[in-house]
């Protein structure tokens, strides 16, 4: 059970949060220009990594802000959180 | 009680207070501090079950959590009895009734046993062998293996018990009261960190506390002298909080660990009623001290399971701590130096020792001195290769070993006992270090797996550790702890301290035998009856993998998961693969270390609490009103509402056509509310719908259609525009708290440049729908000021207006297809509106509907339900709802979706009307729908979505999801059922007024 520092909040229990999957996926703006394969692309293919891994994390029962966490899935060791449209604090 | 099986002075047992009670239906006395085990022991009962497999006669064999065979049915009370308990862990008290399990008729004669006898022909996997031909004889041979097996029996009726859950935050959790968890407890404590100390005993100290011996000193006093001062000023310091009989269940990353506490399974009987009896603690804690021990291991040899063979130390603690005798004439069986310290403690408390039977060659240590000292008879480099006894060990056989410990040798001596305890080293609990992801590493001088690498902030001291010599523990603890705390605590500096050093080590896994050794029988897992010789089964047929081996002999499988098994089977795994320990690795321990109830894991949450219940407004009338509720998520919603005796079914037909033919009342205040503001609402609406929202109209309603990013249908419902920049959404029951989720993720991380915000106001308005043809003139009893007639309010419009001084949005808008009103009102007013409505209504027969009409008469208008009628895999091209997509929109969610390769696909399944031959015939939902009856097997092309008896049609209707059903028109199709076939034809999703005349009625 993690401890997950909201960007809004601060430290809280992992139970309020919900994930979202693979973080810094773009919705393309011109969709219809793309093709079946390019949106299949956006639509269907995620990481699944092991090691550090960038993720959406919702804090759904709290303030219900959608951030972003850095994690490594191999340890669950949360590296960092930053805000919607921040430029990620590690690479 | 067998008197001279109780030495007289004893510290830790209250001679004073004697405790009755029952063991196998026999009354029996012991005393207060007792556990079952020991006041078992000192009634003279080892006996205590049978084996899983062979129904071989097992005893008590420990004293903690680690005990494999005494596993009782504890009380006979339908709701509270409880199976698989350890005799070792039950803390005795006035009125305890147990009882064996597995065997029958008694512990003591049990038919099962006949099993011994064939047990040649029951090998490791017997029964996955066995049973898997022909295969359709499964069944049978299910009934009579479930009928066999299982430990122990299930309650059968509800827990009486209460449980309770709890969280505690501290500074350093110190997980075990032993002495190096006192030591770290009270170094965290007096550096004013705020202190959690837990152990799943009801007392202090660990073995250390019945330690008193010469070998084993501190500054002059006896080990457990100075330790019982360390204790008292622990237990005076501030910042510390001790909970006893409590014993760590899991530990999870973030250092957040459950503990259960036990809270009255030491009471008396009838003291234990209306209190809680367990608590779990979820703990948070910045720092945790691992300090659980060791246990130790039993020795692998022929015949070692016969009631008597129990591990040494337990046979210590019996007799220094609970001053009970497990035999009168005690032999020791060991490959290390704590078997002295047992036969040092009997003959101090008058038990003879036979002798001790050691694998090593000849050692000099100052315990083995001490114990020669006393007379102690050794048998060096010798090993026990047989037992004899049924129901009891009556005697031992002594062979020498050979110089490479393979095999026995020389003359075979015969030794009298009625015990024997046996130590084959010792085991760190590794356990929750490993299930915090802590990573082993092996020490091949003395075969343990210790503690090497972990993420979290989390130390493990003392002989969990692997260190398990007194000095050792207390020096290295003491500087471990310092460092990992940062701080400098020098109590433990400059101690004098004496401690017997083990200097020889010798282990063999498997020891030898006279007799062949396929004709031996040496348990590995007491409680699942594996044996070595299964262990090598396994290995000859090819498993290679320690997981795989577990699973096919089931080593380490049972209720106490292992705990004296693991290491021996990895052992022998090993020698025999040829493979280092350290590089087969261990099996994964999983929490919980001993088993939870599920009392303490659901603790409060059970009854009307295991969920959330939400209620409308107008439930009090439903209730009121006799209606049936139906759970729709986490709400009640009125079903229908039966008169006298009406059925469901006809309380339905009644209902329904009351609201087609003069009015009907529905509460439909469940639907999702979500109130959306903001300067681009309608654009937001734009991107989430389907259709096109800017140039709806204020005071204006629309139905939309929500997809997900892949084109299928997520949820549909009404959006009103209230002003310029202000809309209420209306959504599905099931799906409002799932969309509001979508809706503020597309706000917040695709589209943030919007203007728009959104509330959930479900809660905050109740919604009263009236429809059917008289409906206007029930609305005009109540608003006379406002205008109904068509022109000034029509379909698909919304009005704000006044009930009683009280606002309230009107929509004309309709589910049923019926000239139809939804009126949303401050969810404190919506019981006086509806009871208006209700009043103004009874001239028209006004009749309220639940859930169930409403389906009904949506369904005969062909309106889907989203959930019921889609199910994640349909487009709205495949509900032939073109008309909703706009083809202007540059996107939307889902849109692009909508052309690709698979969703433009002809033969997807797509929505359809069912008409059955027989108009009387109701589908089951959820029936298969075929094209032909006599091949097999016959492709499904969809099925039946909803089915109803139309009252109002007079015929059943159905709507099904069939492939390429658009094009399928007017066919014939079957749905084929138990025990007949229907014969349905495909048709139109709309069944009744096509050209909606009624709505404008």
């Amino acid at each position: 059970m993690f401890l997950i520092n909201c960007p809004y909040c601060g430290e809280r229990d992992q139970s309020e949060f919900s994930a979202g999957g693979e973080a810094h996926i773009i919705r393309p703006k011109q969709p219809t220009e793309l093709s079946d394969d390019q949106w299949a692309e956006y639509l269907f293919m995620r990481k699944n990594i092991k090691g550090v891994q960038f993720e959406r994390w919702n804090h759904a029962h709290g303030c219900r802000k959608w951030f972003n966490m850095v994690r490594d899935t191999s340890n669950d060791k949360i590296h960092a959180v930053y805000k919607m449209g921040e430029k990620p604090p590690i690479k | 009680m067998s008197k001279n099986l109780r030495t007289s002075n004893n510290k830790f047992i209250d001679q004073t207070s004697r405790i009755s009670f029952k063991f196998d239906g026999k009354t029996l006395y012991g005393f207060k501090g007792d556990t079952l085990a020991s006041a078992l022991l000192a009634n003279n009962i080892h006996l205590v079950g049978r084996s899983f497999k062979y129904h071989r006669p097992r005893g008590i064999m420990a004293c903690g959590s680690e005990e494999p065979n005494a596993i009782v049915q504890v009380g006979n009370d339908a709701s509270l009895t409880e199976p698989n308990t350890r005799v070792t862990e039950i803390e005795l008290y006035e009125g305890l009734e147990a009882s064996s399990q597995n065997c029958w008729p008694s512990v003591n004669f049990d038919v099962g046993a006949i099993n011994n006898f064939f047990s040649p022909l029951i090998p490791a996997a017997f029964y996955y062998k066995t049973f898997m031909w022909p295969a359709n004889f499964w069944k049978m041979y299910e009934y009579f293996i479930r009928k066999s097996a299982g430990l122990g029996k299930s309650p059968t009726k509800p827990d009486k018990d209460i449980y309770d859950h709890r969280y505690l935050h501290c500074d350093v959790l110190v997980i075990g009261g032993g002495i190096s968890g006192i030591i770290a407890a009270k170094t965290a404590a007096k550096n004013n960190l705020n202190t959690l100390l837990i152990d799943d005993k009801n007392n202090l100290g660990g073995t250390t506390l019945f330690q008193q011996n010469e070998c084993f000193k501190i500054n002059n006093s006896y080990s457990n002298e100075w330790l019982k001062k360390e204790i008292e000023t622990l237990k005076s310091l501030k910042n510390l909080t001790i909970k006893t009989r409590t014993s760590l269940a899991a530990y999870h990353s973030y250092n957040y660990l459950l503990a259960r506490e036990n809270l009255t399974e030491h009471l008396d009987i009838n003291e234990k009623k209306n209190k809680i009896r367990q608590r779990l603690w979820k703990i948070r804690a910045k720092k945790v001290i691992i300090a659980t021990g060791a246990m130790e291991r039993p020795l692998i040899f022929n015949n070692n399971d016969r009631p008597g063979i129990m591990l040494s130390s337990s046979i210590k603690k019996y007799i220094d701590f609970y001053g009970v005798k497990c035999g009168q004439k005690i032999s020791l069986f060991t490959n290390n130096d704590s078997a002295y310290e047992t036969a040092i403690s009997l003959n101090n408390s008058g038990v003879s020792v036979n002798s001790i039977v050691d694998i090593r060659d000849k050692t000099n240590s100052l315990i083995v001195k001490q114990s020669e000292k006393l007379g102690i008879k050794v048998h060096w480099k010798s090993s026990v290769v047989n037992t004899n006894g049924y129901k009891k060990i009556n005697s031992i056989e002594i062979m020498q070993l050979s110089d490479d410990g393979n095999a026995v040798v020389g003359k075979k001596i015969k030794e009298e006992c009625d015990c024997l305890g046996i130590s084959g080293g010792w085991t760190p609990r590794v356990h929750l270090f490993t299930q915090s992801g802590g990573k082993l590493k092996f020490r091949d001088e003395d075969n343990v797996f210790l503690p090497n690498k972990s993420e979290l902030d989390q130390i493990s001291i003392g002989s969990c550790n692997g260190d398990f010599e007194l000095d050792e523990i207390i020096k290295n603890a003491a500087d471990s702890i310092n460092k990992f705390l940062k701080v400098n605590n020098n109590d433990y500096e400059n101690l004098e301290i004496i401690s017997s050093k083990e200097i020889d080590k010798k282990n063999i896994w498997l020891l030898p035998s006279d007799k062949p050794f396929g004709k031996t029988k040496s348990f590995l897992d007491f409680q699942n009856d594996s044996t070595a010789n299964d262990v090598k089964l396994a290995l000859r047929e090819g498993f290679k993998s320690i997981e795989h081996v577990k699973r096919y002999t089931t080593t380490g499988m049972a209720t106490d998961q292992g705990k004296l098994s693991n290491m021996h089977a990895l052992g022998i795994i090993a020698e025999t693969a040829g493979v280092k320990m350290g590089e087969l690795g261990t099996t994964t321990f999983r929490p919980p270390y001993t088993p939870l109830t599920f009392g303490a894991i659901v603790g409060r949450n059970v009854g009307e609490f295991f969920d959330i219940t939400r209620k409308t407004p107008l439930h009090d009338w439903h209730v009121e009103n006799k209606a049936e509720f139906e759970n729709v998520g986490q709400w009640k919603r009125a079903w229908y509402y039966p008169i006298e005796n009406e059925n469901m079914h006809e309380a339905v037909q009644r209902e329904s056509k009351a609201a087609r033919d003069s009015a009907g009342i529905l509460d439909a205040s469940t639907l999702g509310k979500i109130d959306i503001q903001g300067s681009d609402a309608s654009e937001f609406l734009n991107r989430v719908y389907t259709n096109a929202w800017s140039k709806l109209e204020i005071g204006k309603c629309r139905y939309g259609l929500m997809l997900n990013e892949d084109g299928m249908v997520y949820d549909d419902g009404v959006t009103t525009r209230l002003s310029e920049n202000h809309y209420l959404m209306t959504t599905t029951t099931g799906g409002a708290a799932n969309v509001l989720s979508k809706l503020e993720d597309y706000l917040q991380t695709e589209w943030p440049e919007l203007d728009v915000y959104l509330t959930s106001v479900t809660d905050h308005y109740g919604t009263v729908s009236i429809c059917g043809p008289n409906s206007k003139k029930i609305l005009s009893k109540i608003i006379p000021d406002l205008d109904l007639s068509d022109e000034e309010f029509p379909h698909m419009s919304f009005k704000n207006a006044l009930i009683d001084n009280i606002n309230c949005r009107v929509m004309r808008i309709s589910f049923t297809g019926e000239h139809s009103y939804e009126i949303n009102i401050q969810s404190s007013f919506a019981k006086s509106v509806w009871e208006k409505c209700f009043e103004a209504g009874k001239e028209f027969n006004i009749t309220p509907y639940g859930t169930e009409t409403m389906h009904l008469l949506r369904a005969e208008k062909g309106f889907i339900i989203a959930g019921q009628d889609t199910d994640g895999t349909m487009t709205p091209v495949d509900l032939q709802m073109d008309w909703i997509i706009s083809k202007k929109k540059y996107d939307f969610i889902g849109k692009r979706s909508l052309y690709r390769s698979d969703t433009i696909r002809e033969d997807r399944k797509q929505l359809v009307g069912l008409l059955t031959d027989d108009p009387k015939e109701i589908l089951e939902e959820g029936a298969q729908i075929v094209a032909e009856t006599n091949k097999q097997p016959i492709e499904m092309l969809g099925h039946v979505t909803s089915s109803y008896f139309s009252p109002n049609l007079n015929k059943s209707i159905a709507l099904a999801v069939v492939k390429n059903g658009k094009k399928l028109k007017g066919q014939k199709l079957f749905v084929p059922m138990k025990n007949k076939t229907i014969n349905v034809t495909i048709t139109d999703t709309v069944f009744l007024d096509k050209e909606n005349k009624r709505l404008n009625a």
